[in-house]
């Protein structure tokens, strides 16, 4: 098959290894990815701050990105960018009267994925161990980011390709269906009502005593790791992409303590 | 302009862009495929779940039931219509309370509704899913406030009453009748939300089903 | 029948009264947030309820099935209102009631008080009613000279505490036990000084205190949780019996109802009266319900009196994206889910209307230019557990959204200098325009690198941005972006191997994740 990545803008900027495992997973089972340069950004953050003229500049941008032939699926490591791909774009076009936009949008939104929706549904991956090698001999808990969980209906499919991994530990999270309090601009905006949601899902995370917590949308795990790494805390946060791509032969290691950014060791 | 003329335009306008009216799916359960048996044992399960005193009764034994009940009461309040063999043993026996007859030529004053011990009500019917009994003020029920005002209210409800599902007692029900809908004894949330039974309305409430 | 409109539609009037945040939600917020003792109890509540609510709503195999009728009823109510309230208004007029129109809340109020002083009374019962809180009649009685005496235990505790509610179905959900006690000890007259803080006892305290008022009452003042159309019927939904003490001692009964409490029909009923119970106090039902139509001969009130009221919900029905927050029957499941509400509390959102319906109604009703309520909006984190809980499913996220973008079009009318948001969304617009713009602000990346220092990230941002680093890090950033490595150094063969692992990535001594260090993206 032949997949389109979209890397979403936070992992192309920011994480990088989260993109790059998604191509190892991919790549590992036969499929071949290609990356259309012209993407950049789902536009969530224009649309959910209410700029909608900005935002369909962006979402006309990825629209024409990803309306081509060249791909079977799209796939994203990110369950708040697809949901806006798949929700909010046509939305976009609509509000600011452009008719074609919104078909295109359709048709784009209606062949992308979320990783573990791909993985599970479409490429029929229920044994991560075993059908992608994966192994991470480590305790981990699971936060499942609204979007996913509430837009895309994602259910279990992230948490139940990481207990398939070969040598790990998963703890359960409590309260894990709680929003960590990203928000997008509401982190700004709202930054004190933020922390506090944060603080509360740190602490959640810290009681599990896991080394690190996964999810599957890098900018809530940028935000709850931030905030960990404030409070001095040793746990750190990875993507769900990132723990089914280590292998024994090639491990994504967390060797001994984890050395967090900020926290000076 | 009125009032009322006034948000009638308003309305007018606001629907400028003629909303769609959509068809309401009614997909949810109207009736029941519960056995008469189930529904009692619903019912029952249901009342005491919300604090309700409850017993099943034969209805040839309602009067003696009742008279079990209400024995140390001094005095009760009954609709003019309430089956007159609901009180036989009342009437009968030594040592019963007085009973005051509520009828449209005798409507009893709060004052007096406050100083009885107890009202006895039948009902119209009940739902068991939701422990719910409903009176529409028929005559055996009565009017809204003698089931109202005093502390104890004891209801008889015949089996053959009881409903499953909302929808169901919905459909019998009369909508311009003056309705209450009574699911357990008076009950508050207020407090850190956790139920506490015994507020203003009735602080005990006692159901006879009759079989 | 549903629309007799013909001209340009004209503007929406906005409602007054208790709508409006006095400050805006992040300034009050801060406030709210600094209380301690109301986090606690305000997280003890919710967590109760939400356990209590998915229990019951568990029961129920039709649940989702009852949500989209409930949906689509109001859907269709709404559509047809005038109708409908021709109807409604026939109905209950024809059985003895009087109904009166307000088009807002000095209306309303100006109603109420010149029913009460027919009766020549100067005290009233009320029972529980958001109506009159959001026109603020019982502070307008007052200075009338009538005393209002709320009778719903949280409404009477928030009374004597001379406080405000701060939830919709149990105003005092900020207080705790030992609080409520303290409040009956210091504000009830004839209190017994030995009460003690177990609910049941302070509720035995609020029946002592009530008790006279209610038998010697001559007038009532209620609101309405539905009326229905086809038969004139009004409901009140309670728990505590003061609500039929005042729905049928009084002489007098004086309902207060917005426009949009219809149903259709009275077999609606049956969808609504399984929705609220177990969506608001998380029971198969509510102790009580209360049902009457008009007048009813030697039952109940004699005088029977309804006041319609606008106050900005005609506003709301304008607005073709927002008009469904008018389908709420506040049942208040949305705020017991809400993380927002959870840790501010209702005060901090002003209006009488708290939480995630709060934030899209309140600003709907008085128009988001109305400076105040203009915050509200932002007041959410978008998580969605409103939407999934509201028994009438309105999509309160997508409201959410939609009044934001109201919002930033109505500043952009505004001539004013362009905010910080302005320009970091004008910035971002640019550089997500296309892969290459972004490409080029991507080589930036080693520069963030670089200012993250040594400590490998970076803790204070200038500007909006700095409230992210009021209580979080951010990573450096990585020395390339996934665009670069995969232009310059992906080969789609390295990785197809099982145990390959991913690229770049391998090797003891590096960290994992994210708020952590970022690998290199570089190839091992
Ligand atoms: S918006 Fe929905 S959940 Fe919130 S109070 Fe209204 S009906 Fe209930």
């Amino acid at each position: 098959m032949k997949i389109a990545l979209f890397a979403t803008c936070i992992v192309d900027a920011m994480y990088p290894r989260t993109a790059q495992a998604t191509v190892a997973l991919l790549e590992r089972l036969g499929h071949e990815v290609v990356f259309p340069t012209d993407q950049a950004c789902c536009g969530q953050m224009h649309v959910n701050s209410g700029y909608f003229k900005e935002a369909r500049t962006v979402v006309a941008n990825h629209v024409r990105a990803f309306d081509t032939d060249d791909y079977d699926v799209a796939v994203a490591p990110s369950g708040s960018c697809v949901a806006s791909v798949k929700h909010q774009h046509e939305l976009v076009a609509r509000r600011c009267g452009d008719a074609a936009l919104e078909e295109r949008a359709a048709v784009v939104g209606a062949r992308t994925y979320e990783l573990s929706q791909l993985l599970t549904d479409v490429l029929g991956i229920t044994n991560a161990a075993a059908q992608l090698g994966s192994h991470f001999p480590h305790k981990v808990t699971y936060h499942p980011s609204c979007h996913g969980m509430r837009l895309l209906h994602l259910e279990d499919r992230q948490l139940n390709l990481l207990k398939s991994v070969g040598g790990i530990e998963m703890v359960e999270l409590p309260e894990a269906d709680q929003c960590c309090g990203f928000g997008g601009t509401f982190s700004m905006k709202n930054a004190e009502v933020s922390a506090a949601m944060n603080e509360d899902k740190a602490a959640n995370i810290c009681g599990t005593g896991a080394e690190l917590c996964s999810g599957g949308d890098a900018s809530c795990l940028m935000h709850i790791g931030g905030g960990l790494s404030r409070q001095g805390s040793r746990v750190g946060t990875l993507h769900f992409a990132e723990i089914l791509a280590s292998t024994i032969e090639n491990p994504v290691a967390v060797t001994g303590e984890i050395t967090l950014a900020g926290s000076k060791r | 302009m009125s009032a009322r003329e006034d948000i009638m335009a308003r309305i007018a306008s606001a629907l400028h862009d003629a909303p769609e009216t959509p068809v309401v799916p009614r997909e949810y359960r109207r009736s029941s495929n519960m056995s008469a048996e189930q529904r009692l044992e619903q019912l029952v399960d249901r009342l005491q779940d919300y604090k309700a005193n409850v017993f099943v009764t034969p209805a040839e034994e309602a009067s003696a039931k009742l008279a079990e009940l209400l024995a140390g009461s001094t005095s009760i309040v009954v609709p003019h219509g309430l089956p007159q063999d609901w009180l036989s043993k009342l009437t009968d026996d030594a040592g019963m309370p007085a009973i005051e007859v509520d009828s449209p030529e005798r409507r009893l004053t709060v004052a007096e509704l406050d100083a009885l011990d107890a009202v006895v009500t039948a009902a119209a019917t009940a739902v068991s899913e939701t422990g719910t009994i409903m009176l529409d003020g028929s005559a055996d029920q009565g009017r809204r406030i003698i089931s109202l005002v005093p502390d104890r209210h004891i209801v008889l409800l015949r089996a053959s009453d009881i409903v499953e599902v909302l929808p169901e007692a919905i459909a019998r029900l009369e909508a311009t009748r003056p309705q209450t809908w009574i699911s357990g004894p008076s009950a508050t949330s207020d407090i850190e939300l956790e139920r506490v039974e015994g507020v203003h309305g009735p602080r005990t409430l006692d159901v006879i089903i009759l079989t | 029948m549903s629309n007799t409109f013909l001209g340009m539609p004209s503007l929406p009037v906005f409602g007054r009264g208790n709508l409006n945040a006095t400050e805006p939600f992040p300034q009050a917020a801060h406030r709210e947030l600094a209380n301690t003792q109301l986090r606690a109890n305000l997280g003890h509540a919710t967590h109760t309820i939400r356990y209590k609510r998915l229990k019951v709503v568990a029961e129920l195999p039709d649940w989702e099935q009852m949500r989209d009728a409930g949906s689509a009823i109001k859907d269709a109510t709404m559509a047809n209102l005038p109708a409908m309230l021709e109807q409604f208004e026939a109905n209950f007029t024809a059985r003895g009631g009087i109904i009166h129109w307000a088009r807002d809340a000095q209306e309303a109020n100006e109603i109420v008080t010149a029913l009460i002083q027919e009766t020549g009374e100067t005290e009233v019962v009320k029972v529980k009613s958001m109506a009159t809180q959001e026109i603020g009649l019982n502070e307008y009685l007052e200075d009338q000279g009538i005393a209002a005496y709320e009778t719903d235990l949280a409404e009477l505790i928030v009374q004597l505490d001379h406080d405000k509610p701060s939830h919709i179905l149990v105003p005092a959900i900020h207080k705790n036990r030992s609080q409520v006690r303290e409040i009956f000890l210091r504000e009830m007259p004839a209190v017994d000084p030995n009460l003690t803080d177990e609910p049941a006892r302070l509720a035995e305290a609020a029946r002592k205190h009530l008790r006279k008022k209610f038998l010697s009452a001559k007038v009532a003042i209620s609101g309405a949780n539905f009326g229905l159309a086809d038969t004139g019927t009004l409901t009140v939904v309670e728990s505590e019996g003061n609500g039929r003490m005042c729905l049928t001692l009084p002489e007098t009964l004086i309902t207060v109802m917005g426009i949009e409490k219809l149903l259709p029909s009275w077999s609606d009923l049956e969808v609504f009266m399984q929705l609220l119970p177990r969506s608001s106090t998380g029971e198969r039902m509510n102790p009580y319900t209360s049902l009457w139509t008009g007048v009813t001969e030697g039952d109940g009130p004699q005088n029977v009196h309804l006041v319609m009221l606008d106050n900005g919900r005609t506003a709301a029905l304008a607005d073709e994206y927002g008009r469904t927050a008018l389908n709420c029957i506040r049942c208040s499941a949305c705020m017991n889910v809400c993380p927002v509400y959870e840790r501010t509390g209702g005060h901090a959102y002003g209006s009488t209307y708290p939480g995630p319906i709060g934030a899209i109604l309140s600003p709907l009703m008085t128009g988001i230019k109305s400076e105040e309520n203009n915050s509200l909006p932002y007041a959410s984190s978008l998580c969605g557990a409103c939407f999934d809980a509201c028994p009438v499913k309105i999509n309160i996220p997508e409201i959410l959204v939609h009044l934001r973008g109201e919002d930033v079009d109505s500043q952009r009318a505004k001539v004013k200098v362009p905010s910080q948001m302005d320009f970091m969304m004008k910035g971002a617009e640019w550089a997500f325009s296309s892969g290459a713009k972004l490409n080029l602000l991507e080589k930036g990346l080693p520069l963030g690198k670089l200012a993250a220092g040594r400590d490998k990230v970076i803790k204070k941002l200038p500007g909006i941005a700095g409230g992210w680093t009021q209580s979080r890090d951010i990573p450096a950033p990585p020395s390339q972006s996934f665009r670069q490595w995969w232009a310059k150094e992906h080969k789609p063969s390295t990785a197809v191997v099982p145990g390959n692992a991913v690229p770049g990535h391998a090797g003891p001594g590096n960290t994992a994740g994210h708020g952590t260090e970022n690998s290199e993206g570089e190839q091992a």
